[in-house]
């Protein structure tokens, strides 16, 4: 490994980008959509290397810098990835350009548009790579400036209303979280996650929490659970869990459709990322105790929300939901692997499937959506804004290759082997069948109920007699295409050839399972 | 007289005497030889003089060594047993009062309200004359004869301005219960004499020396405090003052309020502290020493209260400083309280930085009386923008009063509040003390409206220049100056008092 | 040289005196440089200063012999940070007050008397000088006020005199019953700190001294005059008086009543606490339904300053920093918010009813000044990047070992917090109202050069402190080591904490 601080320049990179964009005048479009596209492209470089220079022969944390930063409140500057934060700062590195591309046709203070974008991708880059709370709390927070601007200003009619809610509601959970994290900074003088995790896999943490911290008359455990439910609320906001999902959908549907992308694509990774890198090493406990709701609400989550999508008859809200239930697969595998099994290994083998499955999902469904949703914003434009599932109708006749590449990404939402989202549900479901059965047979019917949708989706909008409306509907443009070509090839590529992927992560999920073997 | 000379005497009270002097000297010339003189040709004439007799007699008095008895522990000259004392304290004070009658004197030069110039001058050194005998009395004969010459001379002070009937009526009411308060003072000190068989001050102190409290000597004790409570305007015999600084000429209720202020409250202090010290008091009120202390505290508070809480309601500036006298003379009862050499201290320097800003005060309201004919509250409106200086030398006193820092006010009341906590057992007397910041908190409120007027309120729509006579500008400045210099520095005043009072015999 | 903050302010004072009338130019500059003269001497005497070496002595001389009162000037770290805050609020506020015309000299002389009176405050040792300089404050506000403001001038201004007056009868009480208790024989803040007050004598003079300067930090339920006071102030006034004003009241119930009788703090510790909290909540709650825009963050400053009091009860070393950056970071941050309400905007459109400026689609017409707001929005939230955080943070910890259920309430106020503040912004320069075609008829003038200058200072100080908080950090904490603080550090450790 060089000395070179690749993370951090990595980081930097869309933070001069948006500084740079902030001070241009409102009226020089074309050069900020061209500067920013080119932070990026700079950025998706660096992601590579970064890629490059991951050494998948080890389970490590990697590249990482470490500094003093404010030694009084133990804050450190502390950044590194393993595989987990890799997929994800190479997935945030290959959707925001695209998302930015799909934005290309914005025309309202463009230069202020693109900034807040590379702020957004400044926070989510810091988000995956930070490994001390302090420094990750501070991106965690930052990424949620510019999508609420981004939300209030170029947003859909009741874009107020949802911006505000998005932010509220996040930053419930937020408060939420720091509160008990600094609970813990009490109890335990530190906010190094790696610590954090020794610490909570040891029972020490219990124990220092109820040394440290009375409150009414809480024991130990109940306090570390109190805690617990802090931090967890911070994290299922985001995701989002049912019941805490009620902000995204209108969100969802009223951001600028390349805001959504992102939202959907990276921003609800961010809280399933939280769960895994922070949630469960360092509660393991707690979770285990209350694996069995945990898991009622994943189900509910997974079963509800392709219920709910089921019965939008907005294109936009409908794909919101399927992204709640895409990622109720998601948080099923990470309370499963809460599930204590003693010393059993057969079980080992079963959890590295199921967090496997994790990761390839959150890589996958961070593809995948985004380009439905995508397709959606090009279908909004050719019809002035309409996008209910009945208004359209047979436009696989006026637009082939527009339905055919949409057709490709919604069986790759829907899972069908070949196709880059059939390999992580698959995992998932395999190893969460022994460690829950009941849970994931149940499971199961949401899989059933999301297939029928998309399908339906595929049906009314694609087949069926054409609509006499869209008779002359434009075929997808060259540009457009560009968009959208290079990710399809992606998700056929996974599809076909996961290994790609799985070979930086193995070690790390690996060790991680290891972890999880308290 | 065994031992003491007249000469020896003559020097002893030659300050007096040539106070004294210039008083008919100023009378003389202005009736001899400036009858045909314009009226303000006359005033400055007369002033100058007047002025310059009371600057000597501060010379004198910086100048003369003190009798080399005065120093040691023995301080009441033998020979006059108390008729007349001089020690450093007593000179100070006396000083004090000069300068006070000097300002008056150069506040009055440019009135127009009397062509009795010579008359209205010597009256002025009269009175000073009388109160710098008052303050070095320690007998009570020669306390209630100084008493009396101040008085008599305030009175037609009050009544000086023959155009304007309310002037008159000040001076009758001012006249009546003085008269009264005189009585009292008479028939209090009367019985004094007849329990303790003598007239110093100190002695009768020692025979009244009992554990048990004479009911006569309650009488009397109570008696001489009605007595002085009328002079010093305490609560409930306060009536009198607002209609006196209201009718009498401005300079006139300028001394009213300064210089008679300063020369009874020294005394007030000495009869209570030195006559009636050991004076014990009753069970109920077992933390006080000295019997007629919650007397007096209820006075202070009182006139704290009553004199403050008027004040707001005042639309007449005279008024207003009318009853904010009132309640600094409660203030300033706390030093009375506080029992001791600090109590003492902190009063003096208290009711001398007073006398300074009301000085000054009344001399701003002077000006703006003369321009616009009253001293409403609305008279000031605009001030800030035709007089800046006097605007904001009239700021300084103002806040003075209300005793903000870095002013004279603020430090005399810390002094007077320190004083008086710690000048009682087991912080007996916080209770007042409480009382006061409050009330002085309060009191912020009416100096703002008057502070509110010169600067916020723009001025009427006719902007009727008069300007102040420079002089009177001079002596307006020098005021204030005095008041923040004395506010900044307190060690030049509270230095020499604490050097002197040790002599004075206050425990 | 520290001492020097305090002289050039008031001969500033006196040279603006002598500028003859009408000069407003000269007066401006006048006082400008001043302030940048005081900002520059205090941000070199920071960097002098070694935070190991405790209590600096600046000035120690006799002052008023007879009752042992000196002329004592000293600074500790938090000393210091106040008179970093003093001097940038000094110099924006200067900046942001560029466009007054009326009585131009008076107004910064008037405003240089109250800034000379705050680093007075702050680097007093002594405890009847450390009172001068706070009253010396008063009258200033009265009169910046009264002249200058706006809604309710004279109301608002008497109001807010007549509150710090009595908070600072209230402390007079104390000091002299202090002074006189000890025995009378210094007024020295560092000897009176080692004298042990009966615990009967603490029980009553603590709260009495610790509210009296409470008031000014606007603790609930004396915070009445903060709002009201705020709104009525002119721009420079309301940011000297969130940004500077509101902390003399928590550094003078730090400095004087916390030190001085600690046993009197444990046993009201958790009455101020509980108000503390109120506050917290109380304020933002009743941010959340303002109309008027200077109001909600006038009551926004109740709430953050409910953050200050919190955490000096928390009496633990991380709980009393917090504290102390959080006066820091309120004064930048609300002296921001107030720039920008009262001179961006209330200059230009002459309303701050936020009905009628949610129609005036203000993020077009002054782009500058809606970013600015923006971004101190966000800081005031206590988004973490900004000082705010870090402070709130530290109280919040601190918060967390004595009073777990206040810490959490707390939270619920930061909430609240975000609530109103993202009303607030929307409804302030993101209205939804299309841009209606009667509004543009006269634009709004742009944000001016001075405008801007102040802005970017003090956002830039909000982002520097909330990135790197161990610059202040480093000065707050070793304070807490000094002697001054020893007996509130016996009575942490015998309750078994740490400070």
């Amino acid at each position: 490994m060089s000395t070179f601080p690749l993370i951090t320049v990595l980081t930097c990179i869309p933070l001069v980008g948006a500084v740079v964009l902030i001070g241009l005048d409102f009226e020089r479009k074309q050069l900020a959509r061209g500067l920013a596209l080119g932070f990026n492209l700079v950025s998706l470089l660096g992601a590579v290397l970064l890629w490059l220079h991951f050494d998948s022969a080890s389970p490590n944390l990697q590249l990482t810098e470490r500094h003093d930063w404010i030694p009084s409140l133990g804050a450190e500057y502390f950044v590194g990835v393993d595989g987990l934060g890799l997929l994800m700062v190479l997935l945030t590195a290959i959707v925001v350009p695209i998302a930015m591309l799909a934005s290309w046709r914005i025309e309202e203070k463009v230069p202020l548009y693109f900034s807040m974008f590379l702020l957004l991708q400044a926070g989510l880059f810091g988000t995956f790579t930070a490994l001390n709370f302090f420094h990750w709390f501070i991106f965690w927070e930052l990424s949620l400036v510019p999508a609420f601007f981004l939300i209030k200003l170029w947003g859909g009619p009741r874009r107020s209303a949802a911006a505000t809610q998005f932010f509220i509601y996040t930053m419930v959970g937020s408060v939420a979280m720091l509160l008990s994290f600094l609970a813990i900074f009490w109890a335990v003088g530190t906010f190094d996650f790696h610590t954090l995790a020794e610490m909570g896999s040891s029972g020490k943490l219990a124990g220092a929490l109820a040394d440290k911290l009375g409150w009414i008359n809480l024991t130990g455990h109940q306090l570390a659970l109190v805690i617990f439910a802090g931090v967890f609320l911070g994290f299922a906001v985001k995701v989002p869990l049912i019941p805490f999902h009620t902000w995204l959908p209108v969100a969802y549907a009223e951001a600028p459709t390349g805001v959504t992308m992102v939202l959907t694509g990276l921003m609800s990774k961010m809280g399933v990322y939280g769960f895994l890198r922070i949630l469960l090493p360092i509660f393991p406990n707690e979770m285990r105790l209350i694996m069995t709701p945990l898991l009622w609400l994943a189900v509910a989550t997974i079963v509800l929300s392709a219920c709910a999508a089921f019965a939008q008859r907005d294109l936009k809200r409908m794909f919101a939901y399927s992204s709640i239930n895409h990622l109720g697969y998601c948080l099923l595998g990470v309370f499963v692997l809460a599930r204590f099994t003693g010393n059993d290994g057969p079980l080992n083998v079963e959890k590295t499937a199921v967090l496997n499955g994790v990761l390839l999902q959150m890589f996958n469904h961070g593809l995948t959506a985004p380009i439905l949703f995508c397709f959606i914003g090009f279908l909004e434009q050719r019809s002035g804004g309409l996008r209910g599932l009945d208004d359209f109708g047979g436009l696989r006749k006026v637009a082939p290759i527009f339905c055919g590449l949409m057709g490709i990404a919604i069986f790759a939402s829907l899972g069908l082997p070949g196709l880059n989202g059939f390999i992580g549900e698959f995992l998932i479901f395999k190893g969460s069948f022994p460690l829950a059965t009941w849970a994931t047979a149940l499971s199961v019917l949401g899989l059933l109920v999301t297939a029928i949708f998309l399908l339906t989706v595929l049906q009314r909008v694609f087949s069926g007699p054409l609509n006499v409306k869209w008779s002359a509907l434009a075929e997808l443009t060259w540009p457009e295409r560009f968009i959208v070509i290079p990710a399809t090839a992606l998700m056929l590529l996974i599809g076909i050839w996961p290994q790609v992927l799985m070979g930086k992560i193995n070690l790390t999920v690996i060790q991680m399972v290891d972890h999880l073997k308290f | 007289m065994n031992g003491l000379s007249y000469w020896q005497l003559l020097t002893l009270v030659a300050p007096e005497t040539i106070v004294a002097l210039t008083a008919i000297v100023v009378l003389g010339v202005d009736l001899l030889v400036m009858r045909e003189e314009p009226l303000r040709n006359r005033f400055r004439i007369g002033a100058a003089f007047a002025a310059l007799g009371c600057l000597a007699a501060i010379v004198w008095l910086f100048t003369l060594n003190l009798p080399s008895h005065a120093l040691g522990a023995d301080i009441a000259l033998p020979m006059l047993k108390g008729m007349f004392v001089d020690d450093p304290l007593v000179r100070l004070v006396k000083v004090a009062l000069l300068g006070l009658t000097i300002f008056t004197i150069i506040i009055s030069m440019e009135s127009s309200f009397t062509d009795h110039v010579g008359e209205y001058l010597a009256l002025i050194l009269l009175a000073a004359v009388g109160m710098m005998f008052l303050v070095a009395a320690e007998d009570i004969l020669m306390i209630f004869i100084s008493l009396e010459l101040t008085s008599l001379s305030l009175y037609i002070l009050t009544a000086f301005n023959k155009q304007n009937v309310k002037s008159a009526e000040a001076a009758l009411k001012y006249f009546l219960f003085g008269g009264m308060s005189a009585a009292f003072t008479l028939f209090g000190l009367s019985l004094v004499y007849g329990l303790s068989g003598s007239t110093e001050l100190r002695e009768i102190g020692a025979k009244l020396n009992q554990p048990v409290l004479d009911p006569l000597l309650v009488a009397a004790i109570v008696m001489t405090v009605i007595g002085f409570g009328f002079k010093v305007a305490a609560v409930p015999f306060h009536l009198w003052a607002p209609d006196a600084y209201q009718g009498a000429p401005t300079p006139s209720a300028a001394f009213i309020a300064s210089g008679s202020k300063v020369a009874s409250f020294f005394i007030f202090a000495k009869v209570m502290m030195f006559g009636f010290s050991h004076a014990s008091g009753s069970g109920a009120w077992h933390d006080y020493v000295p019997g007629w202390l919650p007397v007096l505290g209820i006075l202070a508070a009182f006139s704290m209260l009553l004199g403050n809480l008027t004040a707001i309601a005042q639309s007449n500036v005279k008024r207003l400083l009318a009853y904010s006298a009132i309640a600094h003379g409660g203030y300033a009862l706390l030093g009375i309280l506080a029992n001791g050499p600090q109590g003492v201290t902190a009063l003096i320097y208290y009711v001398v930085t007073y006398g300074v800003t009301v000085l000054g005060a009344f001399a701003v309201v002077g000006v703006v009386e003369e321009r616009a004919g009253d001293a409403r509250l609305s008279d000031f409106a605009g001030l800030g923008r035709r007089e800046p200086i006097l605007a904001f030398c009239m700021m300084i006193f103002m806040l003075s009063l209300a005793g903000i820092p870095p002013l004279a006010g603020f430090f005399g009341k810390f002094y007077l509040f320190t004083a008086a906590v710690g000048g009682a057992k087991n912080l007996g007397l916080l209770w007042l003390v409480i009382f006061a910041i409050a009330m002085s908190a309060v009191s912020l409120y009416y100096y703002l409206q008057v502070l509110k007027q010169i600067y916020v309120v723009p001025a009427p729509g006719e902007n009727r220049i008069v300007a102040a006579p420079i002089s009177t500008r001079i002596i307006i400045a020098l005021l204030a100056v005095v008041v923040l210099l004395l506010g900044c520095a307190p060690d030049l005043i509270v230095g020499p008092l604490l050097a002197a009072i040790q002599f004075a015999g206050f425990q | 040289m520290l001492a020097w903050t305090v002289y050039i302010s008031f001969i500033g004072v006196l040279a603006l005196m002598l500028v003859p009338a009408g000069q407003a130019r000269a007066a401006r500059g006048i006082a400008l440089l001043t302030a940048v003269a005081g900002f520059l001497l205090g941000l070199v005497s920071a960097f002098a200063y070694q935070p190991t070496a405790g209590i600096m002595t600046i000035v120690q001389k006799p002052w008023i012999p007879g009752l042992h009162i000196d002329f004592f000037l000293a600074a500790d770290g938090i000393s210091i940070t106040l008179v970093l805050l003093t001097g940038l609020a000094a110099i924006v506020g200067i900046l942001f007050s560029w466009n007054v015309e009326h009585r131009t000299k008076e107004f910064f002389a008037f405003y240089l008397a109250l800034i000379g009176g705050v680093y007075g405050v702050f680097l007093s040792f002594d405890l009847f000088l450390l009172f001068v300089f706070y009253e010396l404050a008063i009258i200033p506000k009265y009169f910046l006020i009264a002249i200058w403001g706006s809604t309710n001038k004279e109301y608002g201004a008497m109001k807010l005199a007549l509150y710090s007056f009595i908070g600072s009868a209230m402390v007079l009480i104390g000091i002299i019953a202090a002074y006189v208790v000890s025995g009378a024989h210094s007024m020295n803040l560092l000897e009176l700190a080692k004298y042990p007050y009966p615990a009967s004598f603490q029980y009553w003079a603590f709260p009495l001294v610790f509210v009296g300067f409470a008031i000014l930090a606007g603790l609930w339920p004396f915070h009445t005059w903060a709002p009201t006071g705020h709104v009525a102030a002119p721009t420079a006034a309301s940011m000297l008086l969130a940004g500077v004003v509101m902390k003399l009241g928590a550094y003078g119930a730090l400095r004087v009543a916390m030190t001085l009788f600690p046993l009197g703090l444990e046993a009201w510790r958790n009455e101020i606490a509980v108000l503390a909290v109120i506050g917290i909540v109380y304020g933002a709650m009743v941010a959340l339904v303002q109309k008027d825009f200077k109001f909600v963050i006038g009551y926004s400053s109740v709430s953050h300053m409910g953050f200050v009091l919190l955490g000096l009860m928390t009496l633990s070393s991380i709980g009393l920093s917090g504290a102390v950056l959080q006066m820091f970071s309120h004064g930048i941050i609300a002296g921001l918010l107030f720039g920008v309400v009262g001179r961006m905007v209330y200059d230009r459109t002459h309303t701050r009813e936020l009905p009628l400026l949610e129609g005036m689609n203000l993020s077009r017409a002054l782009p500058f000044a809606a970013g600015t707001f923006a971004v101190a929005a966000f800081a005031s939230m206590g988004l973490p990047g900004f000082s705010g955080f870090p402070a709130e943070m530290s109280v919040l910890i601190g918060a967390w070992r004595t009073f777990p259920t206040f810490a959490v309430l707390a939270g619920l106020g930061i909430l609240i917090g975000v609530a109103y503040t993202l009303l607030v912004l929307q409804k302030s320069f993101f209205g939804d109202a299309a841009p209606t075609p009667e509004v543009p008829a006269h634009p709004l003038p742009p944000i001016t050069v001075p405008e801007r200058i102040g802005a970017v200072i003090l956002l830039a100080t909000t982002l520097l402190i909330g990135l790197y908080p161990k610059l202040l950090l480093d000065l707050i904490v070793p304070s807490f080591n000094s002697p001054l603080f020893e007996a509130l550090r016996n009575e942490a450790l015998r309750k078994g904490g740490i400070l």
